[in-house]
């Protein structure tokens, strides 16, 4: 009998994520694309390009599992839940120890506790606002003329950081237009941004506790600088994934399986 | 007071409402389809119906005739009865705009006119109500006299101050002590002195002469509407629960508007009848229930439907609220025979203008009474007093109780601050740690 697969497939506001995997939770491929407009059809894009890289069809997948934004407009999945749940089940999975997860996606971040079989015990989320998030980043990337990558430049956590007193992203834009016609070195400006996005992200977490290991998840955690002073701020190490966007996708998938494997 | 204008009142009372309420049930469309997930509505929507739109419709007849004020929910209206006003509840109306989803262009209208954005929905609907005469009750008189109370928040006076300025009316304001610990003698003096002294001020207002009689008449009614709607209220601790609270939402209306009236007081027998009948028959809200909540904070107007749907689908029912109790939990201390102090008592001890402490132990026995497995709080950036406070309550309750709780960040009557895909995930995650919790036991 061939093995029974599944998938889970994550459709945020920026990325969509896929994730396929066999009965025995390994992962055979991961699949990341922009959701772009429709995110129903970066939906499907990300699983043909997922059913092609491993040779299969759709008609061998047992459970699909959708999460994400766009999580109801995914016309293969077999069940949906929050990105919530999935971040807690998929970090949980590559970190086991983990009672805390940090998630900082496109358009919301989110601090979840998580309990040792890794089901949600707690949850905080940002509100109506890009505050803290990695919308927040792409706009103040834009700004500066760096890409994302240059904006996670690891900091000197003891040289100087050019202020930036608002949450807002739009504020805070106003006020890097205003250093950079200070002509403030565009590193204080990265420190600055990084600052900001780690106290948003702070409050939130002492507002839910810290229990346990602390993941920290979303495509922000790919930000160097930003893990640092995260850490910093928490006075422990966090784990990183080595992808941390494909976390909820991993979670939505696990969710499947499980799902399916207690029919 | 024109003869000619008392004549018209009597006879739109008489005869224009009775006339009007069977047009409307004439020309009534066919119902909205139920969904599945909800059990039979309540026979007595349609009769809160007409004694509201009986009360709007009236209002219109009474400028010449009754004297009008416009009044605070938690404002000690037994006091005007006693002089005879026509009462105007702009939080009512507020609601209502609300729920018509109309609230935002009311709001712009006052925002429009230099009041801030930050300033509670309810105001900002008055006030833009106020500015350009649009209601959705057709017309609302103007009041002769503006009644307001700081015991739910410090908003109301400087939007009664607002009013007062602009219509060039009275303004008389009962300051209740905030109940830090616990309500002292003085506080009592202090604020039955007030109501006292406020009876030479509405003789002049009113044209009418204070009788004592007439307010313990009214106060008796006032109180026994109040003990039938925290009778119906607990009847919600049966299961199924005979209702939801969204229910109660609308049903709330004429112990906040007409309370002291034979009207509510007449209501609320109505109701607590048909909800004994619905428990004696094992006739819930919603079809299935397995899961009980309970509800923090005003209603969010314009979405009362859409949440009632999403929890129902879900075999959720919400079987009490801090919001709904607010008119049952004082009046225990009403007592004809002692008005002033009783007054005193009960208006300056409801939940807003009580400690967290209080908050914290109320909602810890409404939990244990009604058998709730979760909670839901709306944290309004409309009502600061309600809102602030709730971070550490959930904190308290989940800890002691180990409730699973969720914020939502919305707006009583302003749905420009309504984010529906942030607020269904953060509602769904919450169903998620719910159905995971309850099973797990």
């Amino acid at each position: 009998m061939p093995p029974r697969l599944f998938v889970g497939v994550d459709v945020g506001s920026l990325s969509t994520d896929l994730v396929l995997l066999n009965d025995q939770g390994k992962v055979l491929s991961e699949i990341i694309i922009a959701t772009g407009v429709n995110g129903a059809e970066a939906a499907e894009i990300a699983f043909d390009e997922a059913l092609s890289e491993t040779e299969l069809t759709r008609g061998d997948i047992s459970a699909v599992t959708a999460t994400g934004y766009g999580r109801a407009s995914v016309a293969f999945a077999t069940g949906k839940t929050t990105e919530i749940s999935c971040h807690g089940v998929g970090a949980h999975q590559l970190f086991p120890n983990t009672g805390t997860v940090i998630d900082i996606g496109g358009q919301d971040s989110k601090v979840i506790q998580i309990d040792a079989r890794g089901r949600m015990l707690d949850f905080t989320m940002n509100d109506k606002c890009a505050a803290g998030t990695g919308r927040f980043l792409e706009v103040m990337a834009d700004r500066l003329e760096l890409d994302l990558g240059e904006l996670s430049n690891p900091l000197n956590l003891e040289g100087e950081t050019a202020p930036i007193s608002s949450t807002c992203t739009v504020f805070a834009e106003s006020e890097v237009i205003s250093l950079l016609a200070k002509h403030t070195p565009r590193e204080q400006i990265v420190n600055g941004l990084q600052r900001s996005i780690v106290n948003r992200i702070w409050s939130m977490v002492t507002s839910i506790g810290v229990q346990g290991e602390v993941t920290l998840t979303g495509g922000v955690a790919n930000n160097k600088g930003l893990v640092l002073l995260l850490e910093a701020q928490l006075g422990r190490p966090v784990n990183v994934p080595d992808n941390p966007q494909i976390v909820g996708a991993l979670g939505a998938a696990h969710i499947a399986l499980k799902g399916y494997s207690q029919g | 007071m024109s003869l000619a204008k008392s004549l018209k009142f009597k006879f739109m009372k008489d005869y224009g409402a009775p006339a009007l309420l069977t047009f409307q049930n004439f020309k009534k469309r066919k119902p909205r389809p139920i969904p599945e997930a909800f059990g039979p509505p309540l026979k007595a929507n349609q009769r809160l119906k007409e004694i509201l739109t009986r009360h709007y419709f009236l209002s219109r007849y009474v400028p010449g005739v009754k004297k009008v004020a416009w009044v605070t929910s938690g404002a000690p209206v037994e006091l005007l009865r006693a002089f005879d006003f026509y009462t105007i509840y702009p939080e009512n109306h507020s609601a209502l705009v609300g729920a018509k989803k109309q609230g935002a262009d009311y709001c712009g209208i006052a925002e429009s006119d230099g009041f801030s954005q930050d300033l509670c929905s309810y105001a900002r609907i008055d006030l833009g109500h106020m500015l350009s005469g649009k209601t959705p009750a057709g017309k609302l008189p103007k009041p002769d006299l503006l009644f307001c109370s700081n015991n739910i928040c410090q908003t109301v006076l400087y939007w009664y101050k607002a009013i007062a300025h602009e219509l060039d009316i009275p303004l008389i304001h009962f300051d209740a002590p905030f109940v830090t610990t616990q309500q002292t003698e003085a506080d009592v003096r202090y604020m039955a002195q007030q109501l006292q002294d406020m009876i030479p001020v509405l003789e002049r207002i009113s044209g009418k002469i204070f009788y004592l009689d007439d307010l313990e008449v009214i106060l008796k009614r006032s109180m026994e509407s109040s003990q039938t709607w925290g009778t119906i209220l607990k009847e919600m601790q049966a299961k199924p629960a005979p209702m939801t609270i969204f229910d109660a939402f609308g049903h709330l209306a004429p112990i906040v508007s007409l309370r002291g009236l034979p009207v509510a007081e007449d209501y609320y027998h109505i109701l607590l009848e048909e909800v004994q009948d619905r428990v004696a028959r094992g006739i819930g809200a919603i079809t299935e229930e397995r899961y009980r909540l309970i509800w923090d904070n005003i209603a969010i107007w314009y979405k009362v439907r859409y949440l009632a749907t999403f929890f129902a689908e879900r075999k959720m029912n919400f079987v009490s609220a801090t919001y709904t109790n607010a008119w049952a939990e004082t009046t225990g201390y009403l007592d004809v025979k002692d008005p002033w102090n009783s007054m005193a008592k009960t208006y300056g001890q409801i939940i807003l203008n009580n400690n967290l402490k209080h908050r914290l132990d109320l909602m810890k026995s409404m939990i244990n009474d009604y058998g709730v497995h979760g909670m839901v709080m709306h944290s309004t950036r409309s009502c600061k007093p309600y809102s602030v406070g709730q971070f550490d309550l959930r904190k308290a309750l989940n800890t002691e109780l180990d409730l699973p709780a969720v914020i939502l960040d919305a707006d009583i009557a302003d749905e420009r601050v309504w984010s529906e895909q942030q607020i269904q995930t953060r509602l769904e995650a919450f169903c998620e740690t719910l159905e995971d919790q309850v099973s797990a036991t």
